[in-house]
């Protein structure tokens, strides 16, 4: 059904840990897959499912490790690979940092999760929380109280544990736009979409059920409420605890929540939007001699707002030299390693508009090897501000020790995916 | 809480110095001697520490199973990191030393009443991982009480368990009763037990096809859906696939449950929203499309798949992949979508070219000019399989969407001008498919791709080239020139090219003859007689008999008008698609391959089919049901693809004693039902549309399948089309060179036996034996056979002849599930053993109660022949004739009767051209095959008679046949309630009339 044995690599293909799930495939196939991985770098062809005879690898990348998946049948392949980066997501939380080092330092607690994460290939208890409660690395002396299983890893409810207790009941609700946008050459936007996500801190006592209150527009058509502005979610994404079936049919978004931090939903907006920070740029390529590069950051939101931290990446030719750079605001520097200039804009308020020119030496014998055509990105924060318009209207909390709680909301706008293709 | 968290992962910091890779240091000598002793150690702790350093050598890859007695005996522990990691010792090499596993059996046991649930579960857990035969007959026990223990916890590790033992032991697993309570766990109180239990079952089912351990019925679906709400993650998957696998009884269940799974889509694991989807996309065939909810559901899918590709990477690719197959099946679900396929500079490879090919596929008029755009942007990348790939997708825009022709094809010769080598070549390999497709419109651009003439290096560029020129010879001043140019190196150049500069060049011939007399001659004799290559010498020596006997017939066939290319050319072969459809999510959704084709060891595991369209069922006359596909009107001709029909014939189950059909191996309600309907008559087909255009033998596609593959179909095509050719050749079939007879082309020998067979006894009507499987691809072994219908009794007439250099004994035969059941009667008898060069005729006799499926075209039979040096495959075609049974006379009043039930919708009308036989001639030859008269009438000259068929499985075929003194032409009006075989039965006529 999915992995028949699970491997985590070095970059030469050494095997750190594995564990072999199902002995259906053998052990030792894993060394033919840095080989046919580098064929494939070699014919610019990496796929993310090798094969080799009846065995095949699924593997993903992260940090200075393969994670692989070996299997014979027709696996899921989908869950195989969520169930990779879900391992990483656990390691991640056990060890800080998921690489060589930290494998190597802890892989009495590794094998211990590898156990518990799949069973015969079938994935198992993989909320990273509740596996802290009993998989511990002071593993030390067997108290019958303390090690017995978590009643959660098998209740409905497997992301929360009982009995938690904060003196004070507060839940933080950060609500994160990010902004996507691929614009043509010739300045015309070829896509853009929002990708929301609302985060949660929860900080509350016992098992409190909540009710989060969204101006969804579908909600209020569908309660007859219209008032004030609605937003349109194309398609919404919840964590585990959210009741899908309760919001497929009336929309209410109600939950057990996990205990401190956790992505409680994300939504996708397809609504046009003006591309926040607007660039123009021209980039006058004069072989064997020069690159002059101008470019124009212009702010398309309210006055009253402002942009931070705005980084604008512009692509140059690998082999340009003797950089020079005159800006109106902010500074630009040159970063040879990845072939670009970036000019960082600390603050940067709506409507504003601003200039950065760059100039560049080329050298006079030309470069063989054609260069790809970096698009120019972008990143920006936007405080307290959502593009889309989407509020937390309210979020009930209820206990049945019946205590308060406060919820607090944040908003903030920043940018995705956001690429501006030049005609350099 | 939070802090807690914080706090243990600074305690963990903090730690870091002494952490655990100090174990891999490694001690110089007597490593395994000191470990041994710190084994033996009384102090818990160096114990520990000493368990820990062996697990460190044995994560290092080294051996330390020597130490397996000392490391067993610190199992009885209370220190459960250590109890831990003992056992994780033990799955490791367990194995290599089975006797001494015995002594960890104790300790299990008593593990597994431990009063920590834990513990217990562990102990179960790794039972099932030693993979001893031993230790598995001491598990049971455990195991029996484990999966009826109080603590879910424990009850789902043990229903894993049943899993793992069964793999290692099938039978005792039964035996034991284990499969009943697994079954009962599924109506398990806790979610997680009863998604452990049905991945458990699951897993057997697939390993087992014929256990029919997931008999899914209405309240256990009930009871999955219920558990869906409740399960993790993973657990929701598990239930989804599982559900997949059902087939509901009616179009109102199959809502009910579509209503309960969709809330799944909007869950944040991609896994769980893709198998959500695997379960729609196949209960939605069973919805009328008329429903209103129909609608609603196909709205849905589209938002959570575009989703999708905000994932990582490689969940990316896994869902462009399926989105490419849900976009075959229904287009309408992502067509307005087009934006989110647009690349980024920074996708993987792997991502960029997946959704170039969806971006293809979602082309339309609406769009067009959007996607030629960024198709352009993408033209002027710098990876080269990309930018090829944009190339391409420009020329496919142009083929799909007629009215940006003309742009593609500007934009391709801007492409040109950049004079990147491989940008050219792909462009002229892609205008050559432009020019197939509209003939005599573009042809102004010819000039600028002789230009680049010199650039081509590479095959297919340059056998495009030589296409064109070839083609449009007349036109180009100096055709004869390039086409000399390019003789020079002809044994140089690969076979593709050698073919096309050979057809090439006589068609420059035929078109300006008095000038190249020289060249085609040269050419000729290049390719006859100085070439080893038995494909192009054939081909030579054909085009030389053409030119020298009949210049005209010759002309007639080179210049043949092709048949245009179809405007999809790389779709995914309907039955396919519908299985894969029903893998959404797998590595067969990712590789576009039927699992049987990848998966050892599924022979015999059926393949997965979508459910029927509502009410195919119940109206069986209304041919609108019938034939209407879900994907289009009138889907494009798409050839299987030869791996294809190995997938499905790698399923025979192949043992040596064939003595009667294979087992229906049915295992889940879904192919029961198909079955079914297929019994039943094929009335009620899966609505699968029949190709119009079947090819009338089976190596002669009428149609080029592909643009590529011109080069080797357009030959046979051409020769195929034309009948007076054959006879043609039929004069002097003597003069032929040996190697005539050689394989490389079916079509060949069907074209001289048409001449010199003539001489078929009175009787039903039997083709002549034509080469199924060509020795060189079976190991030495050729078969050529036919059909033939004696006496009533269906025969499959074969010549078996040993080319190779040994003996061959110990045959074997076994036909795949085929449309009328067709089976071998007995085995295959073959007696003495066939010794090189010898030759043996073999008839064996067939039945049609063998399992039914639908094959495309119906009358193809799929073959597995085995022998003592390997297994083989091929397919052939029966004449539908040897069907027709001989009690196939319907009464005269019934038929009146019966002609005006089927409706009109179900008349077809075919022509037979060139026959010169009175109507009474007509009557005895047909009655010969089983086609019996049933009334004459003669209106105006015109003779009239209608005929009636029975077919093996019952379907009646009336047919009324109208021929007019004097013209050769008749007319042949076909009814029948099963429309779809009216096409097979039409050629039945056709040959039977004119042998």
């Amino acid at each position: 059904m999915s992995a028949s044995a699970i491997f985590v690599l070095d970059l030469k293909g050494k095997v750190l840990i594995c564990r072999n799930y199902k002995g259906d495939v053998d052990m030792a196939e894993i060394d033919h897959f840095i080989p046919l991985l580098m064929q494939q770098e070699e014919e610019g062809m990496i796929c993310p499912v090798i094969t080799r005879g009846t065995v095949h690898f699924m593997w993903i990348k992260h940090s200075n490790l393969y994670l692989v998946a070996t299997t014979n049948k027709n696996s899921n392949a989908s869950l195989v690979y969520s169930f990779l980066y879900k391992l990483v997501e656990v390691f991640t939380e056990y060890f800080k940092e998921l690489e060589e080092e930290s494998i190597q330092d802890n892989f009495v607690v590794v094998y211990e999760l590898l156990d518990e994460l799949m069973d015969f290939g079938f994935p198992q208890t993989t909320d990273s929380k509740i596996l802290q409660e009993y998989i511990t690395q002071e593993g030390t002396k067997l108290e019958v109280a303390k090690t017995k299983v978590p009643t959660t890893v098998t209740n409905a409810v497997s992301w929360r544990s009982e009995g938690i207790k904060y003196k004070k009941n507060e839940v933080f609700i950060d609500v994160i736009e990010s902004i996507n946008v691929l614009v043509n050459a010739n300045g015309s936007v070829m896509s853009s979409d929002i990708v929301g996500s609302i985060k949660l801190k929860t900080m509350l006592s016992g098992m409190p059920e909540l009710r989060l209150g969204l101006n969804d527009r579908v909600l209020f058509s569908l309660t007859g409420r219209d008032k004030g502005k609605t937003v349109m979610m194309e398609d919404v994404k919840f964590h585990q605890c959210v009741r899908l079936s309760r919001f497929d049919s009336d929309r209410t978004i109600s939950f057990i929540p996990p205990d401190g931090e956790s992505e409680l939903m994300s939504y996708r907006i397809n609504t046009h939007v003006k591309p926040l920070i607007w660039i123009e740029s021209v980039i006058e390529k004069f072989s064997h001699s020069r690159v002059e590069i101008m470019v124009k950051a212009k702010g398309q939101f309210k006055k009253q707002s402002v942009a931070n931290n705005v980084e604008i990446r512009v692509p140059v030719p690998s082999d340009a030299d003797s950089p020079k750079f005159k800006t109106s605001t902010g500074s630009a520097k040159y970063v040879p390693e990845k072939d670009l200039v970036l000019w960082t804009i600390k603050s940067f308020p709506g409507g504003k508009e601003f200039l950065m020119r760059a100039h560049f030496g080329l050298p006079s014998v030309e470069k063989d090897e054609l260069e790809g055509k970096p698009p120019i990105t972008v990143k920006f924060e936007i405080p307290y501000f959502t593009v889309s318009g989407i509020q937390v209207r309210y979020m009930k909390i209820i206990e049945k020790s019946g205590y308060q709680a406060l919820p607090w909301v944040r908003y903030i706008t920043q940018s995705g995916d956001y690429q501006l293709r030049t005609n350099a | 809480m939070q802090e807690w968290a914080n706090q243990l992962c600074e305690n963990r910091q903090f730690g870091s110095k002494m952490t655990d890779s100090k174990y891999f240091t490694t001690t110089k000598k007597g490593e395994i001697f000191e470990l041994k002793a710190e084994l033996n150690s009384d102090k818990k702790e160096k114990k520990k520490e000493a368990v820990k350093k062996v697990i460190a050598s044995m994560t290092v890859g080294k051996d330390v199973s020597a130490l397996f007695p000392d490391v067993v005996n610190c199992m009885q522990t209370d220190n459960l990191e250590l109890k831990k990691l003992v056992y994780l010792y033990l799955m490791n090499y367990a194995k290599s030393q089975p006797d001494m596993a015995i002594m960890a059996v104790n300790t299990f046991v008593k593990d597994c009443e431990d009063p920590n649930p834990l513990i217990r579960a562990l102990a179960v857990r790794t039972m099932g991982c030693i993979r001893v035969d031993k230790i598995t007959e001491y598990l049971c026990e455990p195991l029996r009480k484990c999966l009826k223990d109080e603590d879910p916890y424990v009850r789902k590790t043990a229903a894993v368990c049943v899993a793992k033992l069964h793999d290692i032991n099938a039978q005792l697993v039964e035996d034991q009763g284990f499969l009943d309570t697994l079954k009962d766990l599924i109506s398990d109180s806790n979610p997680m037990v009863v998604a452990n239990a049905v991945a458990a079952l699951s897993e057997i089912a697939e390993s087992h096809p014929n256990s029919n351990l997931l008999d899914l019925n209405p309240q256990t679906i009930n009871k999955l859906l219920t558990a869906l709400n409740e399960c993790t993650e993973w657990g929701q998957i598990f239930i989804l696939d599982c559900l997949a696998n059902y087939t509901p009884r009616d179009d109102r269940e199959s809502q009910s449950i579509c209503e309960r799974v969709t809330p799944r889509l909007s869950h944040a694991n991609s896994a769980v929203v893709l198998s959500a989807v695997k379960v729609l996309m196949k209960f939605m065939e069973m919805l009328p499309k008329d429903l209103d909810y129909y609608g609603t559901l196909l709205k849905k899918l589209a938002p959570p798949l575009v989703t999708l590709l905000s994932a990582e990477p490689e969940l990316q690719y896994v869902a462009l992949r399926n989105i490419n197959l849900i976009v075959q099946r229904r287009p309408e679900i992502m067509k307005h979508e087009m934006k989110v396929f647009f690349v980024k500079y920074n996708d993987p490879i792997y991502v960029k070219l997946e959704k170039l090919d969806i971006m293809i596929r979602l082309a339309s008029q609406a769009n067009i000019a959007q996607v030629l755009a960024e198709l352009k942007e993408y033209a002027t990348e710098v990876d080269v399989d990309f930018v090829r790939k944009a190339v391409r997708a420009i020329g496919r825009c142009a083929i799909k969407v007629e009215q940006s022709a003309e742009r593609c094809v500007s934009t391709l010769l801007d492409l040109i001008q950049t004079k990147v080598n491989y940008v050219v070549q792909e462009a002229i390999v892609v205008i050559k498919d432009i020019f197939r497709k509209y003939p005599n419109k573009y042809e102004s651009v010819i000039a600028t791709l002789c230009e680049n003439l010199d650039s081509l290096d590479e095959p297919e560029a340059r056998a495009a080239m030589i296409w064109i020129v070839g083609e449009y010879a007349e036109r180009i001043d100096n055709a004869d020139e390039l086409l000399e140019s390019f003789l020079e190196g002809f044994h140089d150049e690969s076979t593709q090219v050698q073919l096309q500069l050979l057809t090439a060049i006589v068609k420059l011939f035929l078109k300006k003859p008095t000038e190249t007399q020289e060249l085609v001659q040269q050419v000729l004799s290049l390719a006859t007689q100085d070439s080893d290559n038995p494909d192009l010498r054939d081909r030579g020596y054909i085009y030389w008999r053409l030119l020298s006997t009949d210049p005209v017939a010759a002309k007639e066939v080179v210049l043949a008008e092709k048949p245009l290319i179809s405007e999809e050319t790389d779709l995914i072969e309907p039955t396919l698609l519908e299985e894969l459809i029903c893998h959404i999510g797998t590595l067969a959704s990712v590789y576009h391959k039927p699992p049987s084709a990848f998966v050892e060891g599924s022979r015999g595991v059926q393949h997965k089919r979508l459910p029927c369209s509502a009410g195919s069922g119940e109206s069986v006359d209304s041919p609108e049901t019938s034939s209407t596909a879900g994907v289009s009107d009138a889907p494009p001709a798409v050839i299987p693809s030869q791996g294809d029909l190995l997938g499905d014939l790698l399923n025979l189950d192949l043992t040596p004693t064939t003595t009667g059909p294979p087992p229906p191996a049915v295992s889940t309600g879904m192919q029961l039902g198909a079955m079914d309907l297929l019994g039943g008559g094929l009335d009620s087909l899966p609505p699968v549309p029949l190709r119009t255009d079947t090819p009338q033998s089976p190596q002669i596609p009428n149609q080029s399948p592909s643009p590529t593959d011109y080069s080797t179909s357009e030959l046979g095509g051409d020769l195929g089309g034309n009948p007076a050719i054959g006879a043609g050749f039929g004069a002097a079939p003597a003069a032929m060179p040996a190697s005539f007879g050689a394989p490389g082309s079916g079509g060949l020998d069907d074209l001289f036996d048409l001449g010199s067979g003539v001489g078929m006894p009175m009787g039903a009507y039997s083709p002549p034996k034509s080469v199924w499987l060509q020795a060189m691809k079976a190991k030495g072994l050729e078969i050529s056979g036919t059909f033939a219908r004696r006496a009533g009794v269906i025969q499959m007439e074969m010549t078996l002849t040993n080319k190779a250099m040994s003996v061959m004994t110990d045959f074997a035969i076994q036909f795949n599930r085929n449309s009328f059941g067709l089976s071998p009667a007995g085995p295959l008898q073959v007696l003495t053993p066939l010794s090189p060069n010898q030759s043996i005729e073999v008839a064996l006799p067939l039945n049609t109660s063998g399992p039914v499926m639908k094959m495309d075209p119906l009358n193809n039979l799929q073959v597995a022949v085995k022998n003592n040096i390997d297994v083989f495959y091929f397919s052939c075609q029966y004449p539908i004739s040897m069907l027709f049974v001989e009690d196939g006379k319907m009464e005269r009043q019934i038929f009146l009767a019966t002609w005006k039930d089927i409706p009109n919708e179900n008349e077809s009308q075919f022509q037979i051209k060139d026959c010169h036989l009175s109507s009474d001639a007509v009557s005895n030859k047909l009655q010969g095959s089983n086609i019996f008269t049933i009334a004459k009438r003669t209106v105006d000259g015109q003779d009239m008679l209608y005929l009636s068929v029975k077919l093996t499985n019952g379907i009646w075929v009336l047919a009324e046949l109208r021929i007019q003194a004097g013209n050769p032409n008749y007319t042949i009006s076909l009814k029948c309630r099963a429309p779809e075989v009216s096409q097979c039965v039409f050629q039945s006529y056709e040959a039977v009339l004119k042998n």
